[in-house]
């Protein structure tokens, strides 16, 4: 009898086991059948979504909790659609997520067939890399070399679109043995020359500043970061997606930079005279106006693409390369200067403008003084994601990241409803970690339904809703730039967040005044049984400060509410 | 490339000069399906319109050559560059400002000059002196085949202009490096 031959299916889900891929998020359907068909006889597990969406997030969180790739398993058409909102969040961030789509069979592409889409045409420009395969036979080799772009240089996510008779059909290809990929090359580590110009610059500064940014994360390089800090007796500061590798509550650490960062961390920003970029792009919400960002420092920046240099801001020393081993490779390198004035320039400002809110009062329950009751009471074990708008602001400033991969934003693409299921994801990847989602009740909605996942493998996952019956953050906005004509913001219609959850089977908890705070927090870090959901109803109308607004220079940070009417922001969005 | 230290400005995007300086662009790429489409998204993405593209298959198997020409803003134009670079299916890109070093063009030009037209012995001379061959003629039009560089057919087209330019198509620059270059290491390797 003839040997039965592994279908293309069955090759791809063995070429996964191989390459250590725990679990597949996903939602079935016609095209993928095959792929979920030999998914029953793997040691993969499958934890099956509500929602496409939710499977991406997941995977990211996943991947961005372990560093390892998560990966997605949808189906064609809608299900792969679903999909494009995860895909830009990894993309953005620089996240490995590998998406696998299936596709109408090849003998139907092009013809409108039931479910297709056009899958890779509809998402190149949300992807790292993508693949459309045309045949069984080419699969093993298609795989190899879309696994090999998901796990080298700078991360992102791949997707690979498998057709139904690809995944059914026969394959015995043999294993490719190597990958052929020209035109893909993966910087590791700068030339000394540039390494000596840095050295040479960040030893001769009055006033350095460390900006730390998600490379920085990626790349595991907060103990080098750290080192280098120390060395120079050089203050560091980092963005929203930059916390945690290096401890934020160090000495020499001044908080997030940026729009929404620490008054401090700005005011350093303005006044360094050397800036090095460790693994940041120099986004919009750090620079503000570009053309008044840090006019007068040198700018240093490691980067792992090139294509990142002079994007925004122009750089006058580029270090092409991982940023760990190029911050270990400018360590021995470095003659620290001194530093001394600086570092009590900065304390001052430290203590002239720390991080404040109302104080709290009985009636008045504010989502700082929760937040910052959440940092205190899980001792920064806790691994924490967010959602986007003013809870993740307030997150960002009130809850200091002690270490690498334990805090997941979404930066880049600004993705409501990523927090919970990014939580989850990272939930499975690290079981033992206390995971809590960060969110508000607008982007929480947008991906609820995966309560469902959660209570079904009972994880342990909290979820802090920061209720403040709006979209806060574009109320805020409206208040300070519109004249608080209020459009589209009035979240009337919220359910009842705690009977919502228990329908799901959830344990759910409310906080409604500052004195329950600590017991219901507390509750709820006990609990172990599976996910447990905090509502805190906060007052309405609150705002996130300090605030740069929008294209506006660093300068002119507001640290407390304006009592002028502000212009509209105009440089950006 | 790093800027100046004693420059003030650090913006990276800026209005700047050279805004209608022509640059050619010319890429070895993998001969993938949809590495057309991720390119032309670079420019498309930036607001860049490409003013021409040639496409064939370079001298080693699973390799296409490409040329692009494009103008614009020179600081979005290296962007382009560096973005063109990262794709996973670009092997090579390199800038040729202005003018490279060997270019050439194909131009099929239909003009309003028939069969019996006293304008003949006019589109002859114009012909001759810019190596064109005339490769239809018919009742009431003919057509000219013109090759040379971007500025040579510039100039051929000048003169065409008085015989009632109809129909003009052109392929687009290619170009090469001459002696030995950067792309034939490349492909010689693989
Ligand atoms: C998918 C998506 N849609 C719209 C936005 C624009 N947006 C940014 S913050 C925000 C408000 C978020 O409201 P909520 O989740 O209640 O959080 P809050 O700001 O109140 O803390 C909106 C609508 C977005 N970032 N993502």
């Amino acid at each position: 009898m003839k040997a039965s031959v592994d279908t293309g299916a069955q090759r791809l889900i063995r070429f996964l086991e191989h390459a250590g891929v725990e679990y597949i998020f996903g939602l079935s359907g016609g095209a993928a059948m095959p792929i979920f068909d030999a998914l029953v006889d793997s040691r993969i597990k499958l934890i099956l979504t509500r929602h496409e969406q939710g499977a991406t997030h997941m995977a990211d969180g996943y991947a961005r909790a372990t560093g390892k790739p998560g990966v997605v398993l949808v189906t064609s058409g809608p299900g792969a659609t679903n999909t494009v909102t995860g895909l830009l969040t990894a993309l953005m961030d620089s996240v490995p997520v590998l998406v696998l789509t299936g596709q109408t069979p090849t003998f139907n592409l092009g013809k409108d067939a039931f479910q297709e889409a056009d899958v890779t045409g509809i998402t190149y420009p949300v992807v790292k890399h993508s693949y459309l395969i045309t045949s069984a036979q080419e699969l093993p080799r298609v795989v190899k070399e879309a696994w090999h772009v998901l796990t080298t240089g700078r991360p992102g996510p791949v997707l690979v679109d498998l057709p139904k008779d690809v995944t059914q059909g026969p394959c015995d290809a043999p294993e490719p043995e190597t990958i052929d990929i020209p035109g893909y090359r993966i910087p590791s580590l700068p030339d000394t020359e540039a390494l000596d110009r840095a050295a040479t610059a960040l030893g001769q500064a009055k006033r350095p500043l460390l900006y730390v940014g998600h490379g920085a994360v990626i790349s595991g390089a907060g103990e080098a970061i750290a080192a280098l800090s120390d060395k120079l007796q050089a203050p560091v500061v980092n963005t929203l997606l930059g916390k945690g590798a290096v401890d934020e509550t160090g000495p020499l650490h001044l908080g997030m930079l940026g729009m929404h960062g620490t008054a401090y961390a700005n005011k350093a920003v303005v006044a360094c005279d050397l800036i090095m970029s460790i693994g940041g792009r120099w986004d919009d919400r750090i620079t503000g106006k570009v053309d008044a960002f840090c006019t007068d420092a040198v700018r240093l920046h490691v980067d792992i693409d090139a294509a990142e240099f002079d994007k925004t801001v122009t750089s006058h020393i580029q270090l092409l390369g991982d940023a760990r081993r190029t911050v270990e490779a400018l360590l021995p390198r470095v003659r620290p200067g001194d530093t001394g004035a600086w570092l009590a320039q900065c304390q001052a400002w430290r203590e002239q403008f720390p991080l404040t809110f109302e104080s709290p009062d009985d009636d008045h329950l504010r989502a700082q003084h929760v937040l910052s009751r959440l940092n205190a009471l899980t001792e920064g074990k806790a691994l924490m994601t967010t959602d986007v708008g003013q809870h993740q602001m307030w997150a960002a400033q009130f809850c200091l990241t002690r270490a690498n991969r334990m805090w997941l934003s979404s930066g880049g693409a600004g993705t409501m409803g990523y927090g919970f299921p990014a939580a989850i994801g990272a939930q499975f990847a690290r079981p033992d970690t206390p995971v809590w989602a960060i969110v508000g009740d607008g982007g929480y909605q947008m991906t609820l339904c995966e309560l469902a996942t959660a209570c079904v493998h009972k994880l342990p996952v909290k979820v802090l809703i920061i209720n403040n019956n709006y979209l806060g953050m574009v109320r805020q906005w409206q208040e300070l730039f519109f004249e608080n004509r209020l459009s589209g913001v009035d979240l009337e219609g919220n359910p009842d967040f705690v009977k919502l959850a228990e329908a799901y089977g959830a344990k759910a908890l409310r906080i409604s005044h500052p004195s329950e705070i600590d017991d219901v927090l507390s509750e709820a870090i006990a609990y172990a049984d599976g996910p447990c959901v905090v509502e805190a109803s906060v007052v309405k109308e609150d705002n996130v400060f300090p605030m740069i607004p929008a294209g506006a220079a660093v300068s002119e940070m507001l640290i407390e509410r304006p009592t002028e009417k502000l212009e509209k922001p105009s440089g950006s969005t | 490339m790093s800027s100046d230290p004693n420059s003030t400005s650090n913006a990276a995007a800026k209005p700047a000069d050279g805004l209608n300086d022509v640059h050619t662009l010319s890429l070895v790429v993998r001969d993938r399906p949809g590495v057309l489409v991720r390119i032309a998204l670079v420019f498309a993405r930036r607001g860049y319109n490409i003013g021409s593209l040639a496409v064939s298959p370079g001298a080693a198997g699973g390799f296409a050559r490409m040329t692009i020409t494009s103008q614009g803003n020179p600081e979005t134009l290296e962007q382009i560059i560096k973005q063109l670079a990262k794709l996973v299916d670009v092997v090579h890109v390199a800038d040729h400002l202005e003018h490279p070093p060997l270019e050439a063009e194909i131009a099929l030009v239909k003009v309003g000059v028939g069969e019996g037209s006293d304008r003949n012995q006019a589109l002859h001379e114009v012909a001759l002196e810019f190596n064109a061959v005339v490769v239809d003629r018919g009742k009431a039009t003919s057509v000219l085949r013109l090759i040379g560089s971007r500025d040579e057919l510039q100039a051929a087209l000048s003169a065409l202009a008085p015989f009632q330019v109809q129909e003009l198509v052109r392929s687009g620059s290619v170009v090469m490096d001459k002696g030995r270059s950067v792309l034939t290491d490349l492909l010689q390797k693989s």
